[in-house]
């Protein structure tokens, strides 16, 4: 058993906005390229080019359909796609670390990033079995257990330009549906965001307490067969062409 | 155990450096930063400083790296061994490759340079390779905009000169309402997302309408969800309701629009229906302040909108009169359109007004005092902050034309294109259609053709017709059938070429064009033609010369293969004189540059192209001693002059006392300058000239000092399009080239100045009754546009694709998940599985397209997903429309531009016993390359 520090001088974390996510899989590849590169083993991909591929990610969008349901005033909701991006949401009382049984998963004290060291993990996959969010991928060809480390070799990396210090998923996210920064510090960007448009947590009942928010899809299809009081129909000025020339005329002369 | 935490680098060294080159993993072509280790590329990702992606990439950009290295590379030249189709070739050496072309081609250029066909698919280099099909001499050359979104472009130019995607943008700053029809993924791929990210963060809306509730429309903040082929439709009645309010700009549509344009009104004229024009030709207007028929560019002019003009006892009146009279007719009544477009009548009035709210109510100003080509001067910029965009689905459909124009037409009544909060153009564009070429295709053996292939014609005179009135061109392009094909016909190539109707050719000479698989319509068709011999044995089509990087399909077809290299291996110039990569703020060009250099013996295919024109003696290739003029596509993209001034690239040109942009000469180390910049140039537009760009002096002024046209350029937005008029005209008998009998109603229906909705055409050749069903295709936004789903990366996001069923579609037929359906058109049927999705017009079918992948293609195994489970709905649709018993075979395209009318088709459904795969299922090729391998761990460095 691995164990967690009391608290995190920092907690930093990705805000994921569902509203805007269009679930190109932007963040998935990028995130596949970077961490292919960089800290610890690559992300390999077993039969790349054959019938069954299965590689690992430490970061997948999956789509999901929504049916609303029915109220009076929206009798015939139409039905939702809603795009939802799943990393490691480095939880305070991550459950995979304390399932560690070598204390390969450890939670930074400085930070809160949850993190695996490659050389202490035995591959035993009790911390993915652990993490309700199937957060975590053992990697096939090296046999170490693979997840998100909010690119911890990115964000302190004195080799990058400091604008570029932050995890390649949020770096690359063309709809700016990501973002990065310290959840524990309630003047941070990220906790404005997340206090504006009431982020959430995932799965609050499991009692994780992820550090990760997702902002929720605003409401949709406003429309149903009412009238906006901001935009009533349309006044007609006329209802047949003669009518309509007339009221240009009119129009033209007054202008 | 925080007293255990491991200590670890947390800034380890990125990369020994970074080459900044521009992606061709689609269309869009962001720049990228590749990351170079131990001269190997070792990560990429998006380019900060560049003017399309400001950093952002999207999945396939980010999965380059896959496919720079992808098994499925070519390695050497290939000369066919087996029977064609089967993919048996030999490896040949680069000299033994061109020494085979050179036969084939030199003595048709000298006899019969048109048996020569050059069609490129994704071809980033048509200013390149037109340059060089013309200097050949065949008439005989298009890209892949036919079969793409030849609607789109054309109707955009005719109407506005320009259109969505690289043409223009919405004002991202500005805009409230943003709405999207037909749209899946766009060429603008990364702008696109940038953009909605960027509105709705603000609280902009955004309306969606689309059959398909995917990818931008799953994010909109409301939802039509469209019947396929009614948007023209839907469109109109928003017109209906905008103008029965008296909605819409007047000032803007009397002063910049050819709405005050008086026509003749004369029906017994030649000319009825045309511009009455003054001596100069200009089209004349009726000045408010006079009342007399004068220039509408008359310095001072107060154009009438309700103008008219009494001469000879015949009433003239202005567009606005006939615009009245079309749209407030009770056919495009919100009731009467609601049943046939799937949107109840309420919603489309509810959605005029909130248009009409923002446009009016929401107006915005802008403290830009601008003059106008009048030399009128005007304190602010008004902005109408309503934005329209669309794509593929409402273009790719028989009355796919008249749909955008229907499009363009309601955004121009607004007064909300070039100004604030609208949409706005990308420069070189705006370009009205008579700045550009018109189409030439005279044909002279052993010399060049008279000029560039494509282009807008204005009138019967400008058809690409012979002498005799047949076609000059195999894909019979600007003909009758299909007057206004501006990009060509490549759908068409192929089944002309095997009919030898016009006329039989002799080489196919393709480029990056899967004509064998997933580019075709009626694929198992088109593998039959392209093997098909004649009654001496010989194939019908007798050479077939093809380029690609990777062992796709066409390949096999091919009897000679000249291997490409891939994007991070080549030059390439992304040429204002080509397709550009401009904002509405920036002209902007750029390079691509070999950051590696290739370890196969491939060359790129345009520096091929340098050498094989050379050795074919064509101008423009060879110097005056013979000797060959561009060593490869950098020597020409460096050294090639257009016009005076004028070269490929804009930037860092060689001017009278040192660098300069836009014109100048060359200036060798051009290509290094472009390198240290990052691979683009970029030149802001000057303040005052942001908007407003056709009219706007100060633009115009820059346009010119940038090369862009030679004089100022200002025009009056297309509402009524005379082009469209004369051809009408011309099926009413006037004139002297006349259409063929057969022809002359569908002219006098279809080619209406004003926009118009008509029924897709397969309504009218296949039971609707038999057929009730939709069915449409997608790309997935990691795919759009990508010559690379056999990519590692992606093929795992998208590996095989389920044919999506509304789910009362799936109840009907007693479907679940995972179970298979046999899906039949007029013209076939496939068998593939299927997956319930709600958020799905509950008529339409759909799946991604060209997820579905031949056995052996593409270096994959041929038990892949792609293979087995994966499918075109390619099979199901023909290049002709089923005979409808009147002795004639109708082309299954847009009777104006040519357009492939794929999302026409009408399918019905029936629940099938799982096969052992999806039907049709066809042999496996064999591939050149072998297979990939079985695991990857794709660290560069050690």
């Amino acid at each position: 058993m691995t164990q967690l520090p009391t608290s995190t001088e920092r907690k930093l974390g990705l805000v994921i906005d569902l509203d805007t996510c269009v679930g190109c899989h932007a963040c998935v590849i990028s995130c596949k390229g970077w961490n292919t590169e960089n800290y610890g083993a690559p992300l390999s991909d077993q039969d790349p080019y054959g019938a069954d591929p299965s590689g690992t990610f430490l970061n997948r969008v999956h789509s999901y359909e929504v049916q609303p349901l029915a109220t009076s005033a929206m009798p015939h909701p139409a039905a939702q796609l809603i795009h939802f991006p799943k990393s490691c949401l480095h939880c305070e009382d991550a459950p995979c670390v304390t399932v560690c049984p070598t204390g390969a998963s450890y939670k930074r004290v400085e930070d809160g990033i949850v993190l695996v060291n490659e050389s202490d993990c035995i591959g035993c996959g009790l911390c993915a079995w652990a993490c309700p969010y199937g957060a975590r991928e053992l990697d096939q060809a090296e046999g170490v257990m693979k997840k998100c480390t909010l690119c911890v070799d990115r964000i302190y990396n004195e080799n990058l330009p400091e604008e570029d210090r932050e995890p390649a998923c949020v770096r690359t996210c063309p709809a700016g549906a990501r973002h990065f920064g310290d959840l524990g510090d309630p003047d941070s960007a990220v906790s404005q965001l997340v206090a504006e448009r009431g982020g959430m947590d995932l799965m609050p009942e499991q009692g994780t307490k992820p550090v990760n928010k997702y902002l929720p899809p605003r409401p949709k299809d406003a429309w149903q067969g009412q009238t906006d009081v901001l935009a009533p129909y349309l006044e007609p000025v006329a209802e047949e062409p003669r009518g309509f020339l007339g009221w240009l005329d009119k129009t033209l002369e007054k202008l | 155990m925080p007293a255990s935490q491991p200590v670890i680098d947390t800034s380890p060294k990125v990369s020994d450096e970074v080459r900044k080159t521009t992606c061709y993993m689609c269309a869009c072509r962001c720049g990228i930063n590749v990351h170079m280790k131990d001269g190997k590329v070792a990560y990429i990702e998006g380019n900060r400083d560049h003017p399309v992606n400001r950093g952002v990439l999207c999945a396939k950009g980010s999965a380059g790296i896959m496919q720079h290295n992808a098994p499925s590379r070519l390695r050497a030249p290939l000369r066919r061994v087996g029977p064609r189709g089967s993919g048996e070739f030999e490896e040949i050496s680069w000299d033994e490759a061109l020494e085979t072309a050179v036969p084939w081609l030199k003595p048709l250029r000298d006899t019969a340079p048109e048996k020569l066909a050059f069609f490129t698919g994704r071809d980033q280099s048509q200013s390149f390779t037109s340059f060089w099909a013309q200097n050949y001499g065949t008439p005989n050359y298009a890209a892949h905009g036919g079969f793409c979104s030849v609607n789109m472009a054309t109707a955009g130019i005719y109407t506005m000169g320009g259109a969505f995607w690289e043409f223009g943008a919405p004002d991202w700053e500005h805009t409230k309402l943003f709405m999207i029809f037909g749209v899946a993924e766009d060429h603008d791929s990364n702008p696109i997302k940038m953009g909605i990210g960027k509105i709705k963060a603000r609280g902009a809306k955004v309306i969606g309408v689309n059959p398909i509730r995917t990818g931008y429309n799953a994010v909109a903040d409301e939802w039509v969800g469209i019947t396929p082929g009614t948007d023209g439709l839907f469109i109109l009645a928003l017109v209906h309701e905008l103008l029965k309010a008296g909605k819409i700009d007047l000032d803007y549509l009397a002063c910049f629009t050819n709405a005050p344009v008086i026509l003749n009104g004369d029906p017994k004229s030649p000319e009825h229906g045309l511009f009455l024009r003054d001596d100069d030709g200009k089209p004349q207007v009726i000045d408010r302040k006079t009342g007399k028929l004068v220039p509408f560019d008359t310095p001072g002019v107060q154009p009438d909108l309700t103008g008219h003009f009494r001469h000879a006892g015949i009433t003239h009146r202005s567009v606005m009169h006939l615009i009245a009279e079309r749209y407030l007719d009770p056919q495009y009544a919100p009731e009467a359109v609601a049943e046939r477009c799937g949107i109840p009548a309420d919603r489309i009035r509810q959605t005029a007004a909130e248009i009409a709210r923002v446009a009016f109510d929401e107006a915005i100003e802008i403290d830009q005092p601008w003059t106008d080509f009048r030399g009128d001067t005007h304190a602010k910029m008004i902005g109408r902050p309503v934005s329209f965009h669309a794509m593929r689905g409402i273009s790719a459909h028989s009355n796919g034309f008249q749909t955008c124009r229907a499009l363009h037409v309601l955004q121009i009544l607004l007064g909300s294109v070039e100004t604030p909060g609208g949409f706005r153009f990308k420069p070189p564009y705006p370009k009205p259609a008579t700045v550009h070429p018109k189409p030439h295709c005279k044909v002279t053996p052993g010399a060049p053709l008279d000029g560039p292939h494509l282009g807008f014609v204005h009138g019967p005179d400008d058809l690409c017709l012979t002498d005799e009135g047949t076609p000059a061109r195999i894909d019979k392009a600007f003909t009758w059938e299909n007057p206004m094909s501006a990009h060509g016909l490549m759908h068409m190539v192929i089944s002309n070429a095997h009919a030898g109707d016009p006329y039989k050719i002799d080489t196919l000479f393709l480029y990056m064009a899967n004509m064998a698989w997933n580019s075709s319509m009626n694929t198992r068709g088109v593998m039959e033609m392209l093997t098909d011999t004649d009654e001496n044995g010989d194939y019908v089509i007798p050479h077939i010369i093809y380029s690609d990087a990777y062992s796709s399909e066409m390949v096999a077809y091919a009897d000679l293969i000249l291997p490409d290299t891939t994007y991070l291996e080549r030059h390439d110039c992304i040429s204002l004189l080509d397709r550009p990569i401009c904002e509405p703020d920036a002209a902007a060009d750029a390079i691509r540059w070999p950051v590696v250099e290739p370890d196969r013996d491939v060359r790129g295919f345009q520096s091929v192209l340098c050498d094989l024109g050379a050795r074919l003696d064509l101008p423009g290739f060879v110097n005056d001693d013979g000797s060959q003029k561009y060593a490869d596509y950098a020597d020409y993209i460096t050294n090639h002059i257009r016009k005076p001034g004028i070269g490929p690239l804009a930037g860092w040109r060689m001017g009278e006392s040192g660098l300069t942009h836009g014109r100048g000469e060359v200036n060798e180390g051009q290509l290094d300058s472009y390198i240290q910049n990052g691979g683009f140039f970029v030149s802001h537009v000057p303040e005052a000239a942001g908007y407003y760009k056709p009219w706007n002096s100060a633009y115009q002024d820059w346009a010119v000092e940038m090369g862009f046209y030679d004089a100022p350029q200002p025009y009056l937005f297309q509402l009524y399009v005379e082009p469209l008029r004369k051809f009408q005209l011309a099926a009413e008998g006037h004139g002297e080239r006349q259409p063929p009998d057969h022809l002359r109603e569908r002219i006098k229906t279809v080619m209406e100045p004003l926009p118009i909705w008509y029924a897709p055409f397969e309504d009218g050749h296949v039971d609707p009754a038999e057929y009730p069903v939709h069915a449409l295709t997608q790309r997935p936004m990691a795919m759009y546009h990508s010559w690379g789903s056999q990519n590692a990366w992606l093929r795992q996001l998208h590996g095989h694709n389920p044919l999506y069923l509304p789910t009362k579609l799936m109840r009907e037929n007693g479907l679940r998940d995972g179970d298979w359906a046999r899906v039949s058109s007029a013209h076939g049927a496939i068998t593939v599985p299927v997956m319930e999705m709600a958020a799905l017009n509950e008529n339409t079918v759909w799946t991604w397209n060209a997820i579905g992948k031949r056995k052996g293609a593409w270096a994959l195994e041929e038990g892949a997903p792609e293979a087995t489970k994966g499918f075109l709905l390619n099979h199901l649709i023909h290049e002709l429309l089923p005979p409808k018993g009147d002795g004639l075979r109708w082309a299954n395209s847009d009777p104006i531009t040519g357009q492939a009318a794929w999302f026409d088709l009408r399918v019905k459904i029936e629940k099938s016993a799982a096969p052992a795969e999806s039907q049709p299922a066809f042999d496996a090729l064999t591939s050149p390359v072998g297979k990939g391998p079985a695991t990857l761990t794709w660290k560069v460095s050690t």
